[in-house]
């Protein structure tokens, strides 16, 4: 049980190629990070760093009260689950799991209470004699949490231990990942490309795009004040509406193809601003009413739960999220974009204003 | 996977035909031509032969030559199959540290293997040629009187050396492809899970190269057994003299040079049956053993 700081990472490959701009992160005792981005955003990378499997090029990192730079993968008291599992596949079950403790001295009896313990924990005692090409995926996946566990590690380290599994299986392992997680109260760092993964596991996500960390925040901080376009398109499906628009300084706010909108504070930029809102906020309405503008159904998406309206504003598609009692006939709808749902962005930098 | 019928039942049997008739010829034939002839005393000149039942054998086991060859067999292939798969691998660990997929590399490496076994040899006699070769004036200058094909150990070393330096790029090649075969986050887990990398290497790497190993294992004791005929043929330039030789050399010796055909053949009827018993061991054994996934 550790804290972990990273101040001020970067990582440049030999051939020039930075992965990870300088980046810092105060993770506290027990808590859950997960890192989040598509894939070359660096998040696997900063994992790496943390694991001591990739250099540090600049900053430290810290595990507890140690600067751990320099020091092996062995001895920063971590465990590590990847993405493949990455079982040795001449061992059974039982040496996975107790490999780590034997190489660290730990004597026999006190390995055989650590494996049965968490073998136990994971529902995995039948299999300890097994090899794990006789498991299953998600049995794998089991083996791999338990030899992360036996270890009793300051850190978990989590490298998209789910992306192998289906579904269903997936969903499963999630909520068990995070009761257990919050059983043992270990330190975590979790990468997936997955925004669902991140929004319901997270204490706080990180969001990283392009090697740099765009925001850090609890999940509904990063859903419902995205610091930046990439943040809101990115996290939540379907994803947040992205509009161009255009503000003159002083309450006005023209959105192209809709027209003006209202807000109420007053804005720091002017100019070229891009404007975004969540499908769930947009409002519906069969008939026209104040501040409403007309749009064509080009199609209704079946959720079960709702539906989405898909349509096109400009050229630009647009998504609108309807409840069930929600009924719409004929091929044009009238939408109400609530101010206060809105998300303005600066359209240069891409930054929330 | 396709199944195709045929029209005539015999139909598949003439598709066989070409290779089963090479099998035949080539290899059966022969092989039961020497097992006829290890039975026989033929006189020198292939006029008459006598069928003389086990002599052939009991005569073979029982001259000190041959068992004198048999033990240097065993002592040439167990030297060149342990230092050509310690030397590959060795090769292979240390070079997989550093190119992870640089082909150009290991095609450099692999040259060797493509030498074939007598000029391999030759070169080695430009080595270790007693007057002018740089490795023997070089034990000379240590004070070791190095004599190519007058002294037997100093021959036999000669022979070792040079078939172990042909047999490495092989094995080095099987090692190689074997150590980047492993996955890369096993070895990663397993620098997580143990300090030492002396230990990580004998309970991780060296246990999942194991099918490659035995499979080099048989691969080399053959090697070391038959297909070092040309580097020794070479070595002793054709006159064996007071040099050791190994069986197979002693079956071509004993046959074409001392014209005993009989007793020739019943020395390769013995090397027939090491072989079966090699590659039923090959078989059996070791592809049970032997097998992860």
């Amino acid at each position: 049980m550790a804290k972990v700081v990273i101040d001020n990472v970067r990582k440049v490959y030999p051939n020039g190629t930075e992965a990870l701009s300088p980046s810092s992160l105060n993770i506290e005792d027990g808590e859950f990070i997960v890192l989040v981005g598509p894939s070359g955003c660096g998040k696997s990378t900063l994992l790496r760093m943390i694991a001591g499997l990739e250099d540090i090029t600049e900053g430290s990192i810290s595990i507890g009260e140690r600067v751990v730079n320099t020091l092996d993968p062995a001895e920063r008291d971590i465990a590590m689950v990847f993405q493949n599992y990455a079982l040795y596949p001449h061992m059974s079950v039982y040496k996975n799991m107790a490999y780590g403790l034997k190489n660290r001295g730990m004597p026999k009896a006190d390995i055989d209470t650590a494996v049965q313990k968490a073998a136990k924990l994971l529902h995995i005692e039948e299999f300890l004699n097994r090899k794990p090409s006789q498991l299953s995926g998600g049995q794998r996946q089991r083996v791999a949490m338990g030899r992360a566990i036996v270890r009793d590690p300051a850190l978990f380290l989590f490298d998209e231990p789910l992306s192998n599994l289906d579904a269903k299986l997936r969903n499963q392992m999630r909520i068990e990942i995070r009761k257990l997680q919050r059983e043992l109260g270990v330190t975590s760092i979790y990468v997936t490309h997955d925004q669902i993964e991140a929004m319901t596991m997270a204490d706080r996500i990180a969001v990283l795009n392009t090697g740099k960390i765009e925001q850090i925040g609890t999940p509904a901080q990063i859903y419902h004040t995205p610091a930046s376009i990439f943040v809101a398109s990115f996290m939540g499906a379907p994803p947040m509406n992205i509009l161009n628009g255009h503000y003159n300084g002083n309450g006005g706010l023209e959105i192209k193809d809709l027209g003006h909108v209202a807000v109420d504070h007053k804005l720091e930029v002017t100019g070229d601003i891009q404007v975004g809102i969540r499908p769930e906020n947009v409002e519906i309405h069969r008939k026209e009413e104040p501040h409403t503008i007309p749009i064509k159904v080009d199609f209704l998406e079946e959720l079960g739960a709702g539906r989405l309206l898909h349509t096109t504003i400009g050229s630009t598609p647009f998504i609108a999220h309807l409840d069930n009692e929600h009924q719409i006939d004929g091929e044009t709808v009238f939408a109400h974009l609530p101010a206060k749902a809105l998300h303005l962005f600066d359209a240069s930098t891409g930054r929330r204003v | 996977m396709i199944k195709s019928q045929f029209k005539s039942p015999l139909f598949p049997y003439l598709l066989l035909l070409p290779q089963l008739s090479i099998v035949v010829i080539f290899f059966y034939w022969p092989a039961a031509e020497a097992i006829r002839s290890s039975f026989y005393l033929e006189d020198p000149f292939g006029f008459s032969s006598t069928f003389v039942g086990l002599d052939n054998f009991r005569d073979m086991v029982s001259r000190s030559d041959y068992v004198a060859t048999a033990e240097f067999t065993i002592i040439f292939s167990v030297i060149v199959t342990l230092f050509s798969l310690a030397i590959a691998l060795l090769l292979a660990v240390t070079a997989d540290r550093v190119l992870r997929g640089a082909s150009t590399y290991k095609t450099l490496l692999m040259w060797v293997y493509a030498i074939a076994p007598p000029v391999a040899a030759l070169i080695g006699i430009m080595m270790f040629d007693t007057l002018v070769g740089p490795i023997a004036r070089f034990f000379q200058a240590l004070g070791w009187n190095y004599q190519l094909g007058t002294n037997r150990f100093d021959t036999a070393f000669a022979m070792i050396v040079i078939s172990i330096w042909k047999q490495v790029p092989v094995n080095f090649i099987f090692f190689l492809s074997g150590l980047q075969g492993i996955p890369k986050s096993v070895q990663e887990a397993a620098a997580i899970d143990c300090a030492s990398s002396t230990r990580r290497f004998w309970t991780i790497t060296f246990p999942l190269l194991a099918p490659t190993g035995f499979f080099l294992l048989i691969i080399n004791i053959t090697y070391s057994l038959f297909d070092t005929f040309g580097i020794i043929d070479v070595v002793l330039k054709g006159e064996p003299g007071n040099n050791p030789v190994t069986l197979v050399y002693k079956v071509f010796l004993d046959g074409f040079r001392g014209n005993d055909l009989g007793g020739s053949s019943a020395q390769s009827v013995i090397l027939m049956i090491l072989v079966l018993i090699l590659t039923v061991f090959q078989f059996r054994l070791i592809e049970r053993r032997v097998h992860y996934n």
